[in-house]
C-alpha cells in the first residue's frame, strides 16, 4: 500500500512538472505578443520570427549541453532516465528512496519532467533580450548570441545558484530566489543591456536636442493579449517553482504561490497605472501592462512566503519603480522598445531584495547573489555580442532599419494588404 | 454665385450638413483632410516620452450657393460648427464662374 502511494506521488509530482512547464512555454507566446504589439508594424514579422526561432534554439541548447552545466544531466541528456531505462530495477529503487525519506521529502519525479520544466525557463530569459533589441538588430546575429546565451552563459549562473555549486570553485552563494527573479529575469536583462549598448538607440528615437521621441508600437490589442499570456503562464513559472504538488503542506504552499503571484500582478498593474496617470496625466495602457509584468518579476523570489497583502505591495512597489525605470533608461539613450531592461532587469533586482523583508534572506547574501549573475551575465554577453559586432555586425543598414527589418530580414511583411510599403 | 469652403472639425460634420439643409444647400463636398492652423498641432505622451501630432484630423467642405443664399450658409456653418475652443476651423469664400449639371446640360443657378 504505502509502495502504490508513493507510485501516486510520483505520478503527480510528474505531472505537475509538465503542466507547469507547458504554462512557462505557452510564455513564449505572451512574449511573442506583447513585442509584437510594442514595435511597428513594419518590423512585425522578424520580431515573431525571432520569438519561435530563440524558443527552438534553447531547447536544443539546453539539451546538448546546458542541463549538463548547470545541473549536471548529462550532455545530450544522457543522465535522463529514458522509457527502457525505467525498468524494475529503477522503479524499485526509486521507491526504496521514496519510503527512506518519507512522504515530507521534496520528494522523486521522471528526470524528463524535470529537464522540461528547466528548459522552457532558459527560453523565457532569452525571450526577454528579443523586445530590447527589436526593430534594428539582424536576426541571426540575435539567434547566434541565443545559441551562447542557451547553452552557456545561462547554464553557469544557474549552476551557482539553484543546483548550489561554487562560483569556479572561488567562492559560494548564499542566495534566495524562489522561481528566478535574479537567475532568470535580471539575467536576461542584464543580456539585454549589454546588447543594446553596442547596438545603439533605434533611428529617430532621440531628436537633435537629444531629447527622447516616441515611437508608439503598433498594436495594443496584441500587447494586451501578451500580457495576460504573461499573466497565465507566470502561475506555471512560480507554481511550478515549488517543484512538487503531493502532501497536504506542499499542496497549500502551491496554492499560496498561485493567489501570490495573481495579487503580486494586480498591484503591479495598479500601481504603475496611478504613477503613469499622475506623471502623464492620462492613462498610459503600455505602463500598466509593463506594470503588471513588474509585479510578476517582483514577487517570482519570493511568491511563498509573504502574505497576500504583502505579496500586493511587493507587486505594486515594483509597478511603481518600472515607470520612473522606464523613464530614466530613456534619459539615459538606452533604447528598449518594450522596456523589458526595466521591468526584468531593475524590477528583478528589487525582487532578489525584497527576499530580505519577506523571506528573511540575508542582505549580503541576496546583494553578492545579485551582483554574481548581474556581471557574469552582463560581461560575457558583452563580449559575445561584441565578437558578433566584429565578425558579421549586429545591426541592419540604416536604409534597411528604415523600411522596417520584415523585408531586409524576413522578406515578408505582417500584414501586406493591410499597410502596403509599395514593395 | 460663390464656393464655400470650409474646414471644420470632425465631430461637427453632421450638425454641419443638417444645419445647410435648413437653409436650403441642396449638396454639399466632404474630405478628409489634415493641417494646422494657430493651433499648432499638439504633443501626446507615449511611455512618457513626447509624440507630436503635427497635422490634426479635419473635415473640408465645399458648398456652391447662389450670392443670395450666402450669408445664411455661412451663418449656418458657423454656428454649427462653433464650439468656441480652439480649432474650431475657418470659412473661405471664393468666386464661382460657372456651374453646370452634367447630366442635363443647366448652367449657372439652376445647375445648382
Amino acid at each position: 500500500m504505502q509502495n502504490e502511494i508513493f507510485e501516486l506521488q510520483y505520478a503527480i509530482d510528474t505531472f505537475y512538472f509538465l503542466v507547469c512547464g507547458a504554462l512557462v512555454m505557452w510564455m513564449a507566446a505572451g512574449f511573442a505578443m506583447l513585442e509584437a504589439g510594442l514595435v511597428r508594424s513594419k518590423n512585425t514579422t522578424e520580431i515573431l520570427t525571432k520569438n519561435i526561432s530563440l524558443f527552438a534554439v534553447a531547447s536544443i541548447m539546453y539539451l546538448v549541453c546546458g542541463y549538463q552545466l548547470m545541473y549536471d544531466g548529462g550532455f545530450f541528456l544522457s543522465g535522463v532516465t529514458t522509457v527502457a531505462g525505467m525498468d524494475e530495477e529503477a522503479i524499485a529503487g526509486i521507491l526504496a528512496a521514496s519510503n527512506e525519506a518519507g512522504f515530507g521529502d521534496m520528494g522523486e519525479y521522471a528526470g524528463a519532467s524535470d529537464f522540461f520544466f528547466q528548459v522552457v525557463f532558459v527560453a523565457t530569459a532569452m525571450s526577454i533580450v528579443s523586445g530590447a533589441v527589436a526593430e534594428r538588430m539582424k536576426l541571426f546575429a540575435f539567434l547566434g548570441f541565443a545559441v551562447v546565451m542557451t547553452g552557456f552563459i545561462y547554464p553557469m549562473e544557474g549552476s551557482w545558484t539553484w543546483n548550489g555549486d561554487s562560483v569556479f570553485g572561488l567562492y559560494e552563494l548564499d542566495y534566495a530566489d524562489y522561481a528566478g527573479s535574479g537567475i532568470v529575469h535580471m539575467a536576461g536583462a542584464a543580456a539585454a543591456l549589454a546588447g543594446v549598448l553596442l547596438l545603439g538607440p533605434r533611428a529617430g528615437k532621440y531628436g537633435a536636442d537629444g531629447k527622447a521621441r516616441a515611437i508608439p508600437g503598433a498594436n495594443l490589442p496584441l500587447a494586451t493579449l501578451g500580457t495576460f499570456i504573461l499573466w497565465l503562464g507566470w502561475f506555471g513559472f512560480n507554481g511550478g517553482s515549488t517543484l512538487k504538488l503531493g502532501g497536504i503542506a506542499v499542496a497549500n504552499e502551491v496554492a499560496n504561490v498561485f493567489l501570490n503571484t495573481n495579487a503580486a500582478a494586480a498591484g503591479g498593474l495598479v500601481g504603475a497605472l496611478i504613477v503613469a496617470k499622475l506623471l502623464f496625466g492620462k492613462a498610459d495602457l503600455t505602463m500598466a501592462l509593463n506594470g503588471a509584468l513588474a509585479g510578476l518579476v517582483a514577487i517570482t523570489a519570493d511568491p511563498a512566503s509573504p502574505s497576500p497583502l504583502m505579496s500586493t505591495i511587493v507587486g505594486a512597489v515594483g509597478g511603481v519603480i518600472v515607470v520612473f525605470s522606464i523613464i530614466g533608461l530613456d534619459k539615459l539613450k538606452i533604447d528598449d522598445p518594450v522596456g523589458a531592461i526595466s521591468v526584468h532587469g531593475v524590477v528583478g533586482f528589487f525582487g532578489v531584495m525584497a527576499v530580505c523583508v519577506t523571506g528573511g534572506a540575508s542582505v549580503v547574501g541576496q546583494l553578492v547573489g545579485a551582483a554574481t549573475i548581474f556581471f557574469w551575465v552582463f560581461i560575457t554577453s558583452l563580449i559575445v555580442w561584441f565578437l558578433l559586432k566584429l565578425i558579421f555586425g549586429i545591426r541592419v543598414t540604416e536604409e534597411e532599419e528604415a523600411e522596417g527589418v520584415d523585408i531586409s530580414e524576413c522578406g515578408m511583411e505582417a500584414y501586406p494588404e493591410f499597410a502596403p510599403t509599395g514593395k | 454665385m460663390k464656393l464655400l469652403v470650409a474646414v471644420i472639425k470632425p465631430f461637427k460634420l453632421d450638425e454641419v450638413r443638417e444645419s445647410l439643409s435648413e437653409v436650403g444647400v441642396q449638396g454639399i463636398t466632404v474630405t478628409e483632410v489634415k493641417g494646422f492652423g494657430r493651433q499648432k498641432g499638439h504633443t501626446e505622451l507615449y511611455r512618457g516620452a513626447e509624440y507630436v501630432v503635427d497635422f490634426l484630423p479635419k473635415v473640408k467642405i465645399e458648398v456652391a450657393v447662389d450670392d443670395d443664399q450666402l450669408d445664411p450658409a455661412i451663418e449656418a456653418i458657423s454656428k454649427s460648427a462653433h464650439t468656441g475652443k480652439i480649432g474650431d476651423g475657418k470659412i473661405f469664400v471664393v468666386p464661382l464662374e460657372q456651374a453646370i449639371r452634367i447630366r442635363t446640360g443647366e448652367t449657372g443657378k439652376d445647375a445648382l
